[in-house]
């Protein structure tokens, strides 16, 4: 008998470390060669690993949770034979595991506990503790307004509270000589920021705080969003579709389809006209390492669908949409759909994409301001339709209307570019003969 | 024999970088381990910062006994020469670096940090594993890995490091003083030792490839410890490369052609490197900037959850500022929100006389399109300087925009001047403008008192000079 221990293989390019989502396993158990053993999440998928022999079930590496590097341990499984776990590899694991942890075979291994994490001093605790100070943004005669770029001047101590709060201090006026951030200054600004809070209106307050550990799925969309929103500077662009004729024809098709067609919706017909639209605004198209300063432009259209899950926001993604017939990309969003609300979309399904639409559904309100799915450049959303009193040759008629609402890199995209591409796009809904006129639009 | 340890900081590297954020940690009450291969303390501790002051402190005192001799000074006569023994001095710097050694030791165990003897090479970001003396190995599996494995010194191709060529390690640790000294390279810490083995009777000479010496300060602060080589014949040859050594004889090269330059010992002191080798870097998936592991501003490498402070992450490769790194990193990782925000970090230089400053000089400002006044003050106007024979040529100069008289940098050159610069440092962190500077009373007498007027001298009305 022998210890065979089963590293984290490289689950993909660029990934460092991949979190445990799930365990299939417990110590003890006797797994099969080419068990699924671990649910590992990445930055974009869950992956299920496999395990490479079969055994008996020694140690698992930690919990889900635990983020495990690319290479580091993951199990140890007792084998027939040698095992690979010698002592000039590993150590001695199973004197390892004994010295580390109680011979308790429920809690076999020492799990790392997270580091505390002191809940941030609220901002009103914080300034409750000095005088509310009045506003003073007059700066003095010593002071200068500060030029756009040039670092903000205050002590330590309040660089330090201004970081503990959250604040930049760019944007804090500062009313000491040269313009220098007081303490007095952060605190009104910190005020100012918080709205007077009404006073009581005869309900019991509720002072109950829950903490909630940000995990998994939740983590990985709390760290891609706050990435995308800070590094990319978004531009906005909504505008207005009239899509009563696309509406009748959505309806006219869906009532002919046959039983192996999947049901129409509207965002087939929205990655048709992107299809048609896209080649004549390549720059859209893309991804863009920031890092290198290269922008990857793709001839290919791959249309990364934004669908809501259970456990979050998740984005499949439409290969070659290009490539595609009307009907093929609606079995394609139902497919990717199932497949990421049942957690069971590849790696490769939740990869690549090059553009991505999003759809809030029935509940797609006026407007939004849809979140870059970085590092691509533009995103694409449709809100609700409704129908509306229009005026159409000087009569006012109902029709329906549709929002869409675009985001896209301004470091990449121009204003007029996203608008040029987004009146293009309307131009093809509003006269859906034209999605299928290929070659001839 | 083979252990295993889990924890939610491992610390690598026990220098001024590494064991300040370990002691951190652990005061946060974080489970902490440091692994280091050597003493604790690091290069700062061992041989760097503290040694090197020692020698030098011992060497001065050396150098100031011997104007006694004879006709003698300061109504002080010694009716004897005085002695060097280098050995003496090694022995007494060994016993100042045992005594902070323990210190370190001390302050680790009361913040609760478990410290692990031997060199640690990483699995992965997460994991390393030690091996110590006597072939003990521990595995270390960690939540956090903060990397401080600091630098080390930069061999010249032709005179590689060994027998008579020394590092600046190796200089610390010379039980008899050479006769003859070639220092290769006029960075700080060549002209530091270099000047030090002056003091104590070496004859010196010293190569520099470029046409500077201590290429961080400008020429008005460079120039009185230009003149004391000159005063007390230390040879400075610039634009001249060492190339190679052999039978006491040192090759070097000018525009003129080659040269021999007899000595008994070569030191090199031509920079530092970060030290990124034998560790099992290469096994970490980390974006580098050149030579130095690359972090943001929160000393976070590219792969999460690994950290690297200190020497190892860039300029300056100060202890202070490898000490102010870990102690931030140490408050992140407790869940502090915390940057690596300094507006200016000091460095002195502790040649003959001192040279210290924070931020920026004229010409920095200059360079960076401010329009700044300068106020300079000699401290030969300085009563204090003066009762401390400390008024020779030196001077302290203040720096300060013109529109808002804030200050930007102050800068000193002068015996003790090392010690002021505390006051500079805290004047540019503050905020302060030219005005809160001349409203501050200062200690008559004491050299502060040129900080005062160096500012009042900005204003247009020093009042002593
Ligand atoms: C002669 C000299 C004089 C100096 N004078 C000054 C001065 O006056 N003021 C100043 O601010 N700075 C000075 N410095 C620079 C200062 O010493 C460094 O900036 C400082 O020590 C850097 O600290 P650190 O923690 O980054 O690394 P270091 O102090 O270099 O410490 C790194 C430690 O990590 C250990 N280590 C590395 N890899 C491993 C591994 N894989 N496993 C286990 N252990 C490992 C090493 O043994 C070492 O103890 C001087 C340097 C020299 C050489």
């Amino acid at each position: 008998m022998g210890i065979y221990t089963f590293k984290l293989p490289d689950i993909g390019e660029g990934i460092a470390e991949a979190e445990i989502a799930e365990w299939k396993i417990a110590v003890g158990d006797v797994v099969a060669e080419d068990q699924g053993i671990v649910d590992m999440l990445t930055d974009k998928a869950a992956v299920e690993i496999e395990s490479p022999v079969g055994g008996t079930v020694k140690e698992l590496c930690g919990e889900a949770g635990s983020m495990i590097a690319v290479g580091g341990p993951l199990v140890r499984i007792e084998v027939e034979g040698d095992g690979n776990t010698a002592v000039e590899d590993d150590g001695e694991p199973v004197e390892t595991a004994s010295s580390t942890a109680p011979a308790d075979p429920e809690t076999p291994v020492q799990i790392p506990t997270p580091a505390p994490q002191p809940a941030p001093a609220p901002a009103a605790a914080a300034s409750q503790a000095t005088p509310p100070a009045t506003p003073t943004r007059q700066v003095s005669s010593g002071g200068l307004p500060r030029k756009a770029g040039e670092k903000p001047l205050a002590s330590p101590a309040v660089r330090r509270r201004a970081q503990s709060l959250g604040i930049r201090l760019e944007y804090v006026p500062g009313s000491g000589p040269a313009g220098r951030i007081t303490r007095q200054d952060l605190d009104a600004f910190v005020q100012g920021h918080q709205g007077a809070a009404s006073p009581g209106a005869g309900r019991a307050a509720k002072p109950g705080v829950e903490e909630i550990r940000i995990i998994g799925l939740r983590r990985r969309i709390a760290t891609a969003m706050q990435q995308a929103k800070q590094r990319i500077p978004h531009f906005a662009y909504v505008e207005e579709v009239d899509v009563t004729e696309l509406e009748a024809l959505r309806q006219h098709l869906n009532a002919q389809r046959r039983d192996d067609q999947a049901k129409l919706t509207m965002l087939p017909f929205l990655a048709r006209a992107l299809v048609i639209a896209v080649p004549e605004h390549p720059q859209v198209n893309a991804r863009f390492d920031d890092e290198a300063d290269v922008l990857h432009r793709y001839d290919a259209l791959h249309i990364g669908i934004a669908t809501q899950t259970p456990g979050g926001l998740v984005v499949p993604v439409m290969q070659h949409a290009e490539a595609k017939s009307l009907w093929d990309m609606a079995a394609d969003i139902r497919r990717l759909a199932e497949a990421a609300r049942s957690g069971k979309a590849s790696r490769e399904e939740l990869t690549g994409s090059t553009l991505t639409i999003t759809s809030l559904g029935a509940m797609g309100g006026i407007a939004s301001t849809p979140v870059i799915n970085a590092p691509e450049v533009g995103i694409i959303g449709v809100n609700k339709m409704v129908q509306r009193p229009m005026y159409l040759g000087g009569q006012l008629t109902p029709r329906l209307m549709m929002n869409l609402s675009s985001s896209f890199d301004h470091r990449i995209v121009d204003g007029w570019d996203a608008a040029a591409l987004i009146q293009r796009i309307k131009g093809l809904l509003e006269h859906p003969a034209t999605l299928f006129m290929e070659g001839e639009a | 024999m083979s252990d295993a340890l889990s924890t939610q900081v491992l610390v690598v590297g026990g220098g001024p970088g590494g064991y300040v954020a370990a002691i951190r940690a652990g005061q946060l009450g974080l489970k902490t381990v440091l692994v280091d291969a050597d003493q604790l303390g690091g290069t700062c501790l061992i041989r760097g910062c503290i040694p090197s002051k020692a020698l030098i402190h011992a060497a001065s005192k050396f150098d100031a006994l011997q104007q006694h001799v004879g006709e003698g000074a300061l109504g002080i006569r010694l009716p004897q020469a005085p002695e060097f023994d280098l050995g003496g001095a090694v022995h007494w710097k060994n016993g100042i670096v045992q005594k902070l050694n323990g210190g370190v030791a001390g302050l680790l165990k009361k913040a609760r940090v478990q410290v692990v003897s031997g060199w640690a090479r990483f699995e992965d970001g997460k994991s390393c594993i030690v091996e110590g003396d006597g072939g003990t190995t521990t595995h270390i599996q960690a939540e956090h890995t903060i990397i401080a494995t600091g630098s080390l010194p930069v061999e010249l191709p032709g005179l590689p490091f060994g027998g008579n060529v020394l590092s600046s390690t190796d200089a610390l640790a010379l039980r008899a003083l050479p006769k003859r000294l070639v220092v290769v390279g006029a960075g700080y810490i060549g002209m530091e030792l270099g000047m030090a083995f002056r003091k104590m009777g070496a004859e010196v000479t010293v190569v520099e490839a470029t046409d500077r010496m201590l290429p961080s300060y400008d020429a008005d602060l460079v120039k009185p410890v230009r003149n004391w080589c000159r005063q007390h014949g230390m040879d400075i040859r610039f634009e001249t490369k060492a190339v190679g050594y052999a039978d006491g004889q040192l090759t070097v090269q000018t525009a003129a052609g080659e040269e021999q330059l007899a000595c008994d010992k070569v030191l090199v002191t031509v920079g530092r490197r970060p030290n990124t080798q034998g560790w099992g870097l290469d096994r970490l998936v980390i974006d580098m900037n050149g030579p130095f592991i690359k972090v943001d501003d929160s000393c976070q490498t590219s792969m999460r959850g690994v950290w690297a402070i200190g020497d190892v992450v860039g300029e300056p490769m100060l202890a202070h500022k490898a000490s102010a790194q870990g102690e931030m990193v140490a408050e992140i990782i407790a869940g502090q929100r915390r940057k690596f925000d300094p507006a200016a970090i000091p460095a002195v230089c502790f040649t003959e006389p001192e040279i210290a400053g924070a931020g920026l000089s004229p010409d920095e400002a200059h360079a960076a399109g401010l329009d700044v006044v300068v106020g300079n003050f000699p401290l030969a106007a300085n009563g204090r300087a003066l009762t401390m024979e400390a008024g020779e040529s030196g001077f302290v100069r203040v720096t300060a925009r013109r529109d808002n008289h804030l200050i930007v940098g102050v800068h000193a050159v002068g015996a003790h001047v090392s010690e002021l610069t505390g006051a500079f440092v805290q004047a540019i962190e503050m905020g302060a403008v030219l005005e809160d500077l001349a409203g501050i009373i200062q200690v008559h007498p004491t050299m502060s008192e040129s900080f005062h007027e160096a500012a009042l001298a900005a204003l247009g009305h020093a009042i002593h000079a």
